[in-house]
């Protein structure tokens, strides 16, 4: 079932079209990626979503009901443009955030006390924000996101700013709150975050939706029937009937080898004829990755 | 509606903890009473020194014990010394001056001369020439040769003070003082100003502040920017009322320490001769006269009472009543503007080109409310005590002096309109400014932006 969705969603700025005619559908515990380019209406999308903004038409459901003024409380948001008070001190402001978003005091003090051991700045809660790294102003940025415990969360490019281990650090937090029954929104031009983390997606292109569905089912969509294979030692095959060969490398005593087959080829048909050739290490299904598919997407556009 | 009182919560408590309103707050007070009290302490200590002064009448004796001395001036009379030859020593003598008085003082004012090293203080020079006035005059009269002159002149010896009346349509009597109105419009066209533009400013500032420091996206999507905008308005609107309270009772409170400590070591007669009353502030003048007249002259104590008597009869009730409405709306009607312009630009340089239009009127009012207190029947005061953008102060400016209660009403009913459509239209500007970035704004733009929906 949908935790959120948003039905034929049009908004104009002026006499800019920022969105036209967008529908999402976000199913309950997903991670639901919100892609495209710069420009593309994304932005003003979240901003419907947090009710920053209203849209033009269209219609905006969470839990089956229509999105009300106090859902707010519902939602966390982490925008992409973020920054805190710099001359507030951290622990403060992290209360007076939850405390916007509807904690009580007592409560909000109990769970910044957690989120901030667990992420190890508690040592950081008295100081200035202009004191702190970019980094740990992320961490008190992420906590005052998630702090309300919120059904929808909606992340704005959450990882830049970050190095690789608090990056990871915060991966997992997200997968974890994903698990505990939260369902996110995820903005992103990061396309490896997005196969590794996402669910389904939807990409946006100059206000309209372009792509949508589940990553798994939009990469073997755009898979062109190519298939990676491993060999041991030196193997040098040969385009027939059945495919053709993309490409050919040897490394480390290894070759790897790309085919692209022609009409519709079994795996085991394929299988029968390399195997004479050597000794198989590995046999995949080449999918493009997000990347690959984002740029041709977009690109056919232009 | 509890969120609101968290931002405004906000507001106040991480301005009020600044080290910059703290010290603000402490000393501005100590400058207003230093305003208050240093031309008094400055002419106490000229007049605290004492001085010895050498009298040389020339070729008659009329003057002979006329000045009499004070605690602080002694006046030796010389007889058979030149003054030629007193110049050259009267210092080494232990004379501070020499008092030259030439026989021709009956018929030209300039033959009185008072010769000294340093520049003499304005307060003995005056006392100097009261007392040579009083015996000319005294003299001159003589000549006339009428009988019990002493006594004629103690009868006629009148002091004049015209007590105005104000009369209302019910026939009640009411003792003013046009000099108590003016003082209070001043203060309260002044006091308006001050706290819509200073404090209004700050709002801007504010809203310029979450939206460099990008904070501002994070807080709308938990509360409604008019929350936001609202909350800020007001938090900022109470640290203005917390500072002025503050000080008025910080100046309050050291001027009348200072008063009762400084002022006693010294006669307090000579002070307040010596002191035009001009340079001090009415409060200080008037309570240094009061405790010198009470025991001296009583015309003086009369004036001061009827002054005394006109202050209370003022409609306080009906002040104080229009103060905090024409505060609130003036306020949030200038605040919100400024909240709007603040949104509407990144940073502060920006916002030059929006300020003008807004400052004019202000400016405007206060003329204006200076004018008001020389003649607070005119047409232009009329006028913009009921146009919304001058009536806080204009209005104010008016009370003191008396409004016909339907123009009061009139001004109060145009103030709720106009406020209301400002602060709904500022509110809508807010809103989209506070999430544009890098665009320069312009007029036209934020036009624009009143006509998106919501």
């Amino acid at each position: 079932m949908a935790l959120f969705e948003a039905k034929n969603v049009t908004k104009q700025y002026g006499d800019q079209l920022a969105l036209d005619n967008v529908s999402i559908s976000v199913p309950e515990q997903c991670i639901y990626g919100l892609l495209g380019p710069n420009g593309a209406g994304k932005t003003t999308l979240i901003r419907i979503i947090n009710q920053i903004t209203g849209p033009d038409t269209g219609e905006l459901f969470l839990n089956g009901r229509k999105l009300k003024p106090e859902d707010v409380q519902a939602i966390g948001y982490l925008p992409e443009e973020r920054g805190l008070y710099k001359k507030m001190k951290v622990g403060e402001q992290a209360l007076y955030l939850a405390q916007l978003k509807g904690l009580s005091k007592s409560e909000a003090m109990k769970r910044l006390r957690y989120w901030f051991k667990k992420l190890e700045i508690i040592d950081w809660w008295g100081k200035k924000v202009e004191e702190l790294s970019k980094g740990m102003q992320q961490k008190v940025q992420f906590i005052t996101t998630v702090l309300h415990e919120p059904r929808l969360i909606i992340f704005d490019e959450p990882f830049t700013g970050f190095d690789p281990v608090n990056a990871n650090i915060i991966k997992n937090e997200i997968l974890f709150l994903r698990d505990r029954g939260a369902t996110i929104i995820f903005s992103t031009h990061n396309m490896e975050s997005v196969e590794e983390l996402c669910d389904n997606i939807t990409l946006i292109d100059k206000s309209k939706t372009i792509l949508e569905g589940s990553v798994d089912e939009i990469r073997n969509r755009w898979a062109a029937n190519e298939y990676d294979l491993v060999f041991e030692g030196d193997v040098n095959i040969t385009g027939n009937g059945q495919y053709k060969i993309v490409k050919q490398e040897k490394d480390n005593n290894k070759s790897l080898i790309r085919l692209k087959t022609e009409g519709d080829v079994s795996n085991n048909d394929i299988l029968q004829t390399v195997m004479k050739s050597g000794k198989i290490i590995s046999f995949n299904p080449a999918l493009p990755s997000m990347n690959e598919i984002f740029i041709r997407v977009v690109e056919a556009r232009n | 509606m509890n969120k609101i009182s968290v931002i405004i919560k906000r507001e106040y408590i991480t301005r009020v903890r600044k080290k910059s309103f703290i010290i603000m707050t402490i000393l501005a007070p100590l400058l207003m009473a230093a305003i208050i009290i240093l031309p008094t302490v400055l002419m106490m200590n000229q007049s605290g020194q004492f001085k010895k002064i050498a009298v040389i009448e020339d070729k008659s004796d009329l003057f002979k014990g006329v000045i009499k001395n004070t605690k602080d001036v002694e006046f030796v009379y010389l007889d058979n010394v030149k003054l030629d030859d007193l110049k050259k020593t009267f210092d080494k003598a232990g004379y501070y001056g020499i008092l030259y008085i030439s026989p021709e003082i009956i018929n030209t004012p300039n033959a009185v001369q008072l010769i000294s090293r340093q520049q003499p203080p304005i307060g003995l020079l005056q006392y100097i020439q009261n007392s040579l006035k009083n015996e000319i005059e005294r003299q001159k009269l003589q000549a006339y040769n009428i009988n019990d002159l002493n006594e004629i002149m103690k009868n006629i010896r009148t002091n004049v003070s015209i007590q105005t009346i104000k009369i209302d349509s019910s026939g009640q009597v009411k003792k003013t003082s046009t000099g108590i109105s003016m003082a209070l419009a001043y203060i309260l066209g002044f006091l308006m100003y001050m706290l819509v533009f200073i404090f209004g400013a700050q709002v801007m500032r504010g809203v310029i502040e979450e939206k460099t420091s990008r904070v501002v996206e994070v807080i709308i999507s938990s509360v409604r920017p008019v929350q936001l905008m609202m909350g800020k308005i007001i938090g900022i609107a109470m640290v203005g009322l917390t500072q002025f309270f503050i000080w008025v009772i910080l100046t309050f409170g050291i001027v009348t320490v200072l008063k009762t400590t400084v002022m006693q070591k010294t006669n307090l007669t000579e002070i307040t001769q010596s002191v035009p009353q001009n340079l001090m502030a009415p409060a200080a003048a008037d309570s240094v006269t009061t405790a010198v007249q009470t025991s001296e002259v009583s015309p003086k104590f009369a004036e001061f009472s009827q002054m005394f008597d006109s202050a209370m009869n003022q409609p306080w009730g009906l002040i104080i009543i229009s103060f905090i409405f024409y505060f609130a709306t003036g306020y949030l009607l200038y605040a919100s503007v400024f909240a709007a312009i603040g949104s509407a630009v990144d940073n502060e340089t920006e916002t030059q080109q929006f300020m003008l239009p807004v400052t004019i009127p202000i400016i405007l009012a206060l003329m204006v409310a200076m004018g008001t207190m020389q003649n607070p029947e005119s047409s232009l005061s009329f006028w913009c005590s009921l146009i919304p953008l001058t009536s806080p102060i204009v209005m104010m400016a008016r009370l003191p002096f008396g409004v016909p209660y339907w123009q009061l009403a009139l001004s109060m009913v145009l103030m709720i309109a106009t406020f209301s459509f400002f602060v709904w239209m500022a509110a809508k500007v807010y809103r989209t400014g506070i999430l544009m970035y890098g665009k320069k704004t312009s007029w036209k733009e934020m036009w624009k932006w009143l006509r998106y929906s919501g």
